[in-house]
């Protein structure tokens, strides 16, 4: 019974990562219930356009440009992940501030897409295509912001030198989240932009 | 011997509303649940009998219709998702880690938020009665009802309300998985795990994945209303609301029934002194339910027209979901078969949730007819079938629940007495108010219609309906009662009153804050049992003498445990869940009254990120800081 050597196998002791993995991946199982019940709401509204501008609106070369920044950024979250493993923080820190800065550059451009759109006559009241088309690029603009936000509180972090406290926010756990984010972009980005051409 | 309330508090248990307010504390957090889930209890229980006294006579003047539907709206609502969900969360909060040896969930702060946010979401949703009227669409909220009339917040209140008790409920299930999956004792396998565990596992996934499909719907309820969205009005189409709506409506049906499932069969054995019949069974139905429940949504929509080939199919598939369901009804048969049955009020209950859960479920059958179904679809019909489930099934095993594990929390036993009064009259009036609903329904009384003519022949049945509620309302003021006079009065318990089977009867009642002295070993399903029962040659559990099992709790009991509890670094109180969950339900607020509530959601914004990054920069455990 009292094989433990420790006094008390309790929460301190325990390696609580593998915990916050497993529920983080928990957590993305849902997620794609969630983006996926997004795309699929899309696909059954993606040619009721109500006479207002459809699929032709879409800049292929643009988005596929900032498509590109964001699998970089995927890249880089690796690299930094790496770093981080390694213990090296120099390196952890700069991947961790290039990330976030892709990030930001694909915000950027969605913004951007998003006013274009807006000013070609496509709004969330213009017909069933733009509410969807709006609440699918929109929700995951918004996961993407949220993960900006977790790298750079996680930059300015390793800038006090606190990268490798065991806390909630850490490097291994905004990686799986920001891969999801990304994988899912590659869905959106084929389903609903290059499906339409 | 029993850890009193008060020695436990002198001993180290901080009191106090701010301790509450901060606990991390599962069994704390399961205790907060289970209150909480029994005054909204009483809160859908006063709804529901003021639908009653309207409709007792033909013509009835109490209610108007308006009055009618938020009334029938928020008592669906409630017991659905503010009720039976939290009765089984605080089940599940207080009974995983003791059933798998392990002294808290994965994510104690994690927990707290989820309650908190479950409670704030909850007065939110209450709060609509007084702030312009109470969501009035049905808790489907079926579209294109639900997105008109937007000078009206009522669905708005709907939209956001549901949406964030989901996310407590996400919150609270990836928390059980992780603690269930990580979590567990020396020697607990997941095939020696209770059954009331493995049950919450199947729920918590079925929540993972159906919730997010819910919220998504609500998203676009939300968007039609308010940035003039086009998903079920305009060129959308009203029936994917239904078709989103029902993907989590059904296997909601299950996460309300599968933990008292689970509830009931730690009980069966125990008061039948037999293992469980067919443990595997058991187990592998459930999870077969928890699949096969996301096949079977469309039978909600027979009358949507669908077409032949899809009705044929979800009718098909719904009358296969009913093999899992009856192999457990007959594992709990055979597990009473031939064993030493002691009617206890715990196995009353059970017995009650068993029998009427069986006429619920084959009225259920009768409705995956298609044909069938067309005729009792909206009629009174549909209400006595989900009654039965849900009140039958449902609210028997967990009341079952609770006369079983009272004692462990409270070191008390509940009244039996009162529990007699309580089970016969609950169970008459509960016969009374739905059995006449089937007659009700194929007399072609309609749902949800505020009066009815006279002359139709259905004064009779509604007026022996009523007095039925009322019964079931006064049994659970002896409950109530019960409740409140045995933590004072009640018979001293001990540590295993019942001579209990799994690890939670092996510590003292109430648990200390730790759960167990000594993380327990396990070797068996039923592992306290085989601690203290030998077999002999027959086959007839024996007592084993001078048992250490059954008493380990009582003998550190006295003098070691605070040394003990020097090194166990229980995660420390935190107030950042509750700020969390605070600034989130102030953008709910804000979120129902755009545009001018924009405000408001950038306040709740800022809180809400303040309680975030505040709570996942604290230290888990106090000790942590001086290490």
């Amino acid at each position: 019974m009292t094989s433990e050597a420790a006094p008390v196998e309790a929460h301190d002791t325990h390696d609580v990562r593998p915990i916050r993995k497993a529920a983080m991946w928990v957590f993305l199982g849902s997620e794609a219930m969630f983006f996926g019940s997004m795309i699929a709401t899309f696909l059954l509204y993606r040619n009721t356009t109500a006479d207002g501008p459809g699929a032709e609106i879409f800049n292929i070369p643009f988005t596929s440009a900032s498509s590109f920044v964001l699998l970089m950024s995927s890249l880089t979250m690796v690299l930094a992940h790496n770093a981080f493993e390694k213990r090296d923080a120099r390196a952890t820190r700069i991947w961790l501030l290039a990330t976030a800065l892709l990030g930001i550059t694909f915000l950027a451009g969605q913004i951007f897409e998003f006013t274009e759109f807006v000013h070609e006559g496509l709004k969330v009241s213009t017909s069933s295509f733009g509410s969807a088309f709006y609440m699918l690029t929109g929700f995951h603009g918004a996961h993407v912001a949220i993960g900006v936000t977790m790298l750079l509180a996680m930059f300015f972090l390793s800038l006090d030198g606190r990268l490798y406290e065991d806390r909630g926010l850490n490097v291994e756990l905004i990686g799986l989240y920001w891969h999801f984010v990304d994988i899912v972009w590659i869905i959106i980005f084929t389903v609903v932009y290059l499906l339409q051409v | 011997m029993v850890v009193d309330t008060e020695k436990d508090l002198a001993s180290g248990n901080p009191t106090g509303l701010w301790s509450w307010i901060t606990t991390v504390d599962h069994k704390r957090i399961g205790l907060l649940y289970g209150a909480s889930a029994l005054i909204f209890f009483f809160v859908a229980g006063l709804e529901a009998l003021l639908l009653r006294l309207q409709l007792t006579t033909p013509n009835g003047t109490i209610l108007s219709a308006d009055a009618y539907n938020q009334l029938f709206t928020m008592h669906g609502l409630t017991m659905l998702l503010v009720v039976v969900m939290p009765v089984a969360a605080a089940f599940m909060n207080y009974f995983i880690p003791l059933h798998i040896g392990a002294r808290d969930v994965a994510f104690p702060r994690a927990n707290a938020f989820s309650y908190w946010l479950f409670l704030f979401s909850v007065v939110m949703l209450l709060s609509s009665f007084l702030l312009g009227g109470a969501p009035d669409g049905g808790w489907f909220g079926y579209a294109p009802l639900s997105t008109q009339l937007e000078e009206f917040v009522r669905m708005d209140y709907y939209a956001i309300g549901a949406q964030l008790l989901g996310i407590a409920s996400i919150t609270a299930s990836a928390n059980f998985i992780a603690t269930v999956f990580t979590m567990r004792a020396p020697g607990m396998t997941l095939m020696r795990m209770p059954v009331f565990t493995w049950m919450a596992v199947v729920v918590s996934f079925l929540l993972i994945f159906s919730l997010p499909i819910f919220g998504v719907g609500l998203f676009q309820m939300f968007f039609d209303r308010n940035f003039g969205g086009q998903f079920f009005g305009g060129t959308g189409d009203p029936l994917l609301w239904q078709h989103l709506f029902w993907l989590f409506g059904h296997p909601e049906v299950y996460v309300l029934v599968l933990p008292a499932m689970g509830i009931v069969s730690e009980i069966f054995p125990t008061f039948s002194r037999k293992p469980l019949f067919g443990y595997p069974f058991v187990v592998f139905s459930g999870i077969a339910i928890g699949f096969m429940g996301f096949g079977v949504w469309a039978h909600h929509m027979y009358t949507a027209g669908l077409g032949p080939v899809a009705e044929a199919g979800f009718g098909v598939a719904t009358m296969m979901i009913a093999v899992p369901t009856g192999v457990k009804i007959f594992n709990w048969i055979g597990t009473m078969w031939g064993g030493k049955v002691k009617f206890t009020l715990p196995m009353m209950f059970a017995i009650g949730f068993v029998s009427l859960f069986v006429i619920g479920g084959l009225s259920g059958v009768l409705h995956s007819v298609v044909p069938s179904d067309y005729q009792q679809h909206d009629s009174y019909f549909v209400v006595a079938h989900f009654h039965y489930v849900l009140f039958g099934g449902g609210v028997f095993g967990y009341v079952a629940g609770a006369y079983y594990w009272y004692p462990k929390w409270t070191g008390r036993m509940l009244d039996e007495k009162l529990g007699q009064w309580h089970f016969w009259l609950m169970l008459l009036g509960f016969n009374l108010t739905f059995a006449p609903m089937h007659i009700l329904g194929l007399n072609g009384m309609a749902r949800r219609t505020y009066r009815y003519p006279e002359g139709l022949g259905w004064e009779f049945w509604n007026q022996v309906a009523t007095v039925g509620s009322f019964i079931i309302g006064i049994s659970f003021l002896f409950f109530a009662w019960n409740l409140i006079k045995s933590r004072k009065d009640g018979r001293v318990a001990g540590n295993d009153p019942w001579d209990g089977r799994t690890l939670e009867w092996s510590i003292s009642s109430p648990p200390p804050v730790h759960n167990f002295d000594e993380i327990p070993v396990v070797q068996h399903v039923d592992d306290f049992w085989y601690r203290k029962y030998a077999t002999d040659d027959e086959g007839r559990a024996v007592r084993i003498p001078d048992v250490t099992g059954g008493t380990i709790a009582a003998e550190t009991d006295t003098g070691g445990e605070d040394a003990h509890e020097e090194d166990m670094h229980m995660p420390s109180p935190s107030y950042y869940p509750v700020v969390s969950a605070f600034g989130i339900v102030f953008m709910g607020y804000g979120l129902v009254y755009l545009p001018g509530g924009w405000v408001a959601v950038g306040i709740g914004t800022l809180i809400t990120m303040w309680g975030v990054f505040g709570w996942s920069l604290e230290p888990v455990t106090r000790d942590a800081d001086h290490d």
